[in-house]
């Protein structure tokens, strides 16, 4: 038999369910604002164009919903099942702040879903918008909570460790307003708002190329543009805030990021490279001297400490971190670029007739999901070998008992299991999207008909 | 940094804390998941879909409170959490596949054509695996867990033994039970009157699996049985089986009569209590048992007084409002598709 590495195998478990969770939550994050922002409009324009919408997406939202609510709960087994001694060694740090996310954000969200979903008619329209807003609310106390875990295992403060290597809080404050944490968050927020937009944008124009639904996309993708030509710079600003911040507390993620081996002044920005772990160098590099030193210290002459600084054991996969970090960077310059000259077309009137822009929106669509995997991808493997940068490395983390052949299948039936439900609820949902908004007259959103209950009774009970 | 435990006995505190988010767990998203166990059962598509409505909105949050039992265990017994998830590993990983299949499927199943009655297999067989391993985890944990030091030092399938099975299948009549009388209250016509049928099908087993249950826990370990059976703890603890008695036979009245829609759901809710009082007692004060015990296997006194002061309003608060949830799809449900 093959003899697997079962800490390996961990990993990329842990990889897999949490890269396939994140994509949910942080589009219901951004979605759940945006109805919290129709509903609003509707109730204070009366257009009915916003309730419209609303009933629009929220079918979207809910599918995805479900599936972040499930994909979540096993995270919060599977630190235990994969990654017992880690659990043991942390728990008194970050153990508090998980469970204020259960008890700050999880409940409120999931109870006021239900009002979100099935409460039209049976509580005030002004109930209805206050459960919207709990439920959009919930997901930012839910992001503030676990980015505040997530940054203090990349930027550990506010503990001592006892003998036996356990972390125990000195200081809660330090502990959850960590140095990395408030750049993380932000970033992250406006990750996950800059996703939606593109998503929302792109059904919008998808409607106006193939000309359905022309008033509603035109509200889709005016809101999406908005959004797109404001947050997209201003997000390239947040990351350039956050690289300078990890070149402050981890420098070796910042070297795996541009690739830089030797310490240097002047250092150049890598554009194109085939990093070479074993022989501590790079193939087939492309750079522009000076830049990278500029773009991370904002000087000229700025000194980068190369990943030679570090032990081999200490460094993280160079060329993971690389590539992500390239991906991430590039579609955030090519959605800011779409987002603007959406808005310059916008003030020339012509952002509703410009089909070039409409197929780029389209192409765009995925873009905010696959740079935010991308993103996560530089920070949490740039942060390697360390689970708790410097603190607990991550071979010391694993389960002692678990066995290779255990962790291979259960990563076997995950595999299979999230494949068929991520087909199937990605399939659901290009299939509302085909279907397309539906009209109604405010009236029947607040009083089904018995008439409509017959025929409905009578057309099921045909089949 | 502030730091309570010199004025409380912060361990006994959270132990009863996370005691009661697992009752929860297993009251609230039992009847769910009963739903789900006897989804293939109900005589009629349509009857299915009024099944799914009537827990449509609530499952989201029923679930939650599992979360909060396994992010609170890690919180506030990181050991007990580190020793019991290696130890059911398998039967963790399984029961959390259930719970994503039946999940996904209160969305899919509405949105769905031809691949309908395949997410109701998924709906049915995911609540079946997820009740069958909630079951089976119950029964072993009870009968104890090798360790070593501060790890589970057992092998894979430590936790497949005569009694874990027994539980296992118990926990699936038992949530059975909580679903079908769920439906009595939530439904009407020809499914309440199925609901019924089955419910008292159903509440014989239960009957006998609370007998076996009940009188195999004093054999699993002696400090069980000289807690129930020695003086006076075997007066003050009567009560527990004879109020358990009481509740079943005032169900079984109630289905024979069928005049009475809530009560059935609020005794079979009773019964769970008093099952889950039983066991919890038995175990007390032992987070794994017969190694360590809360006091052991608890958080510092910092963490545990952080989560207090957050949980002490937190908690009334989600109570009150998942009553308000509850409040607000009160009453009977229908069959069409509501959003």
């Amino acid at each position: 038999m093959i003899d697997l590495d079962p800490v390996l195998l961990a990993r990329i478990q842990f990889a897999f369910t949490i890269s396939f969770h994140i994509i949910f939550p942080a589009f219901t994050i951004g979605l759940s604002s945006y109805l919290a922002v129709l509903e609003w409009r509707w109730l204070s324009t009366g257009d009915g164009r916003f309730r419209d919408l609303y009933k629009f997406w929220i079918k979207i939202f809910a599918v995805c919903f479900g599936m972040g609510v499930v994909s979540g709960v096993v995270l919060s087994y599977q630190l235990g099942t994969n990654w017992s001694i880690f659990s043991d060694k942390v728990a008194n740090v970050i153990g508090p702040l998980l469970a204020y996310e259960v008890l700050t954000a999880f409940f409120l969200e999931a109870s006021f879903l239900g009002i979100m979903l099935f409460g039209w008619g049976r509580v005030s329209k002004k109930m209805h918008f206050a459960s919207t807003c709990i439920v959009a609310a919930g997901t930012l106390m839910s992001a503030f909570w676990i980015l505040s875990a997530n940054s203090w295992m990349q930027t550990p403060q506010g503990f001592t460790l006892t003998p036996d290597g356990r972390a125990m809080p000195t200081n809660w404050i330090e502990v959850i307003f960590n140095p990395s944490f408030p750049y993380r968050l932000l970033h992250m927020v406006t990750a996950a708002y800059l996703t939606t937009a593109f998503v929302v944008g792109g059904v919008g124009a998808y409607y106006l190329w193939c000309k359905r639904h022309i008033k509603h996309a035109r509200i889709m993708l005016g809101m999406a543009t908005m959004m797109a030509a404001i947050i997209a710079p201003i997000q390239i600003f947040i990351g350039d805030s956050h690289g300078s911040n990890t070149l402050k507390y981890q420098p070796a993620k910042v070297a795996a990021i541009e690739a830089i081996w030797d310490t240097e002044k002047h250092a150049a920005l890598r554009l194109f490279a085939l990093p070479n772990q074993e022989e501590e160098k790079n193939n087939y590099e492309i750079s522009i001297p000076g830049l990278a030193s500029l773009i991370l210290t904002h000087r000229a002459d700025g000194e980068i400490k190369g990943l030679k600084e570090w032990k081999k054991e200490d460094r993280p996969p160079v060329a993971w971190v690389f590539w992500s970090f390239r991906v991430m960077v590039g579609l955030g310059i090519l959605m800011a670029f779409l987002g603007i000259a959406s808005g310059i077309q916008y003030f020339r009137s012509k952002l509703f007739e410009s089909k070039w822009l409409h197929g780029c929106w389209v192409l765009m669509m995925p873009s905010g999901f696959i740079a935010l995997l991308a993103g996560w991808f530089v920070t949490e493997i740039g942060r390697q070998p360390y689970t708790v940068y410097g603190v607990i490395r991550t071979s010391e983390s694993v389960s002692p008992a678990i066995l290779a052949p255990q962790v291979a299948w259960s990563l076997a039936s995950f595999v299979v299991i999230y494949t068929l439900i991520f087909g199937a609820g990605s399939y659901y949902i290009l299939k509302i999207i085909a279907k397309g908004v539906v009209l109604t007259k405010e009236k029947e959103h607040f009083r089904r008909g018995i008439e409509s209950a017959v025929t409905n009774a009578i057309s099921k009970e045909g089949k | 940094m502030f730091d309570f435990s010199t004025y409380i006995d912060l361990p006994l505190v959270w132990g009863v804390i996370i005691a009661t988010a697992i009752l929860l767990y297993v009251l609230l998203d039992g009847f769910d998941l009963g739903i789900g166990i006897l989804f293939p059962l109900a005589p009629s598509d349509k009857c299915r879909d009024k099944m799914m409505n009537s827990i449509a909105p609530f499952w989201d949050g029923n679930e939650t409170w599992l979360v909060l039992g396994g992010g609170g265990l890690f919180a506030a017994f990181p050991l007990a959490y580190s020793i019991i998830m290696p130890a059911f590993y398998i039967p963790i990983i399984i029961m959390l596949l259930g719970l994503i299949m039946r999940g996904v499927a209160f969305e899919f199943r509405f949105k769905a054509n031809r691949s309908r009655k395949l997410w109701d297999l998924a709906f049915h067989f995911g609540s079946l695996g997820a009740t069958f391993c909630q079951g089976l985890i119950i029964g072993s944990f009870v009968q104890g867990i090798k360790i070593d030091g501060r790890n589970f030092s057992g092998g894979p399938f430590d936790w497949a033994t005569g009694f874990s099975v027994m539980t296992g299948i118990a926990l699936v009549f038992g949530y059975a039970l909580l679903g079908s009388t769920w439906l009595i209250m939530k439904t009407d016509d020809i499914t309440r009157d199925w609901a019924r049928k089955i419910a008292s099908y159903v509440l014989f087993f239960v009957g006998i699996f609370m007998v076996l249950v009940s009188f195999s826990m004093p054999f699993i370990d002696p400090r069980i049985q000289k807690f129930w059976f020695s003086l006076p703890n075997f007066y003050y603890l009567m009560p527990i089986p004879i109020t358990t008695a009481i509740l079943f036979v005032l169900l079984w009245v109630d289905l024979r009569k069928k005049t009475r829609d809530y009560r059935p759901f609020l005794t079979s809710l009773g019964i769970f209590l008093m099952g889950y009082t039983g066991l919890g007692l038995s175990i007390f004060p032992w987070i794994i048992p017969f190694e360590y015990t809360i006091w052991d296997a608890a958080t510092a006194g910092p963490g545990l007084s952080l989560m207090l002061v957050g949980v002490v309003p937190a908690l009334p608060l989600i109570l009150g409002y998942t009553a308000y949830c509850y409040y607000t799809f009160r009453g009977k449900t229908s069959h069409e598709s509501m959003y």
